[in-house]
């Protein structure tokens, strides 16, 4: 999973990073955005369809992990992608 | 004096002796309690101390949020006994939900490790009761993340509330981009939640007990703390 700041909150890293890419010249790069991936092995076959996506109570298991401890609502949005 | 204060030591906690130093010298009776104990029935009030508990890993609180104490300080928290969180405690019952917001880097993403001052904004609740509105307290301040970030809606009803109760400042009180030392929403230095018993700050107050610590500015927030122990609804 894909872990960012939400947008409009402050993101010290991403401000001090953009600078530093424009300093150097990357004159396109606006915004940029901080966060995080996590990559769960998940190995009770409920990801065994992966590259159809996650089934559906992986999924929501997995959402609920992000809810509850991996991300912070307050804060921060998350997306998940499922890999073979 | 009545009723006793749990000092909750989480694995990378490091200022769970100077809380429990500063409590005992105002004439608190406190206690150190790990982590993973599961009952706080004999206990009146909560501090959740500085540090850096679960080193810290995957966000400040993040981990500590769900030890086994949790539970009980939230059952404490729910009948109306003061709950202390300082640095990173604060940070833990954000986490928790036990106070809105939450902490990110500080804007010049440097460590911050000096005393601050912080302007009393209000007397509502368990932190500030005995201090008047408008001290300047100087206070240290020890921490990377310790900018205060707020969704509007959640912004909106602690200022509406007057549920910021200490804000960063100048040492003659002026609140400004200057004297916010870590970039927080607002200048916020600490909070109280919506019933005023659970308070959050992110300066340490146990640092400045003292005179020979440099201030002893602190000691009227813990007494604030400490006096709110008589008051605080009898907990089962």
């Amino acid at each position: 999973m894909s872990i960012t700041r939400k947008a409009g909150l402050s993101d010290p890293e991403g401000v001090a990073t953009g600078r530093a890419l424009r300093d150097l010249g990357y004159d396109e790069v606006g915004e940029v955005h901080f966060g995080r991936a996590i990559t769960l092995e998940i190995d009770d076959g409920r990801l065994l369809d992966a590259a159809e996506g996650a089934t559906p109570v992986a999924d929501g298991r997995i959402r609920e992990m992000c809810e509850r401890l991996l991300a912070n609502p307050v804060i921060e949005d998350y997306s998940i992608e499922a890999l073979p | 004096m009545t009723g006793k204060v749990a000092v909750v030591v989480f694995p990378g906690s490091n200022c769970e002796h100077d809380v429990v130093h500063a409590l005992r010298l105002l004439g608190g009776d406190a206690e150190l309690v790990w982590h993973r104990v599961s009952d706080l029935s004999e206990f009146s009030g909560v501090v959740l101390p500085g540090g850096f508990a679960h080193g810290d890993y995957l966000r400040t609180g993040a981990i500590a949020r769900f030890s086994p104490v949790m539970p009980e300080v939230e059952r404490l928290a729910a009948a109306g006994a003061p709950v202390l969180g300082i640095c990173n405690g604060f940070q833990v019952l954000c986490e928790a939900g036990l106070l809105p917001g939450a902490m990110v880097a500080n804007r010049d993403l440097e460590f911050i490790s000096r005393p601050v001052h912080v302007r009393v904004e209000s007397t509502g609740g368990v932190l500030t009761a005995n201090a008047s509105v408008g001290d300047v307290l100087r206070i240290p301040l020890n921490s990377y993340e310790g900018n205060f970030v707020a969704p509007p809606a959640a912004l909106d009803a602690l200022e509406s509330a007057g549920r910021v109760v200490l804000r960063y400042c100048d040492a003659e009180g002026n609140v400004d981009e200057s004297s916010n030392p870590n970039g927080s929403t607002n200048a916020i230095a600490g909070i109280v939640g919506a019933a005023g018993n659970v308070a959050g700050l992110m300066p340490h107050p146990e640092r400045a007990s003292e005179a020979i610590l440099g201030s002893a500015d602190g000691r009227v927030l813990l007494e604030s703390f400490l006096a709110s122990l008589h008051s605080a609804a009898v907990v089962t």
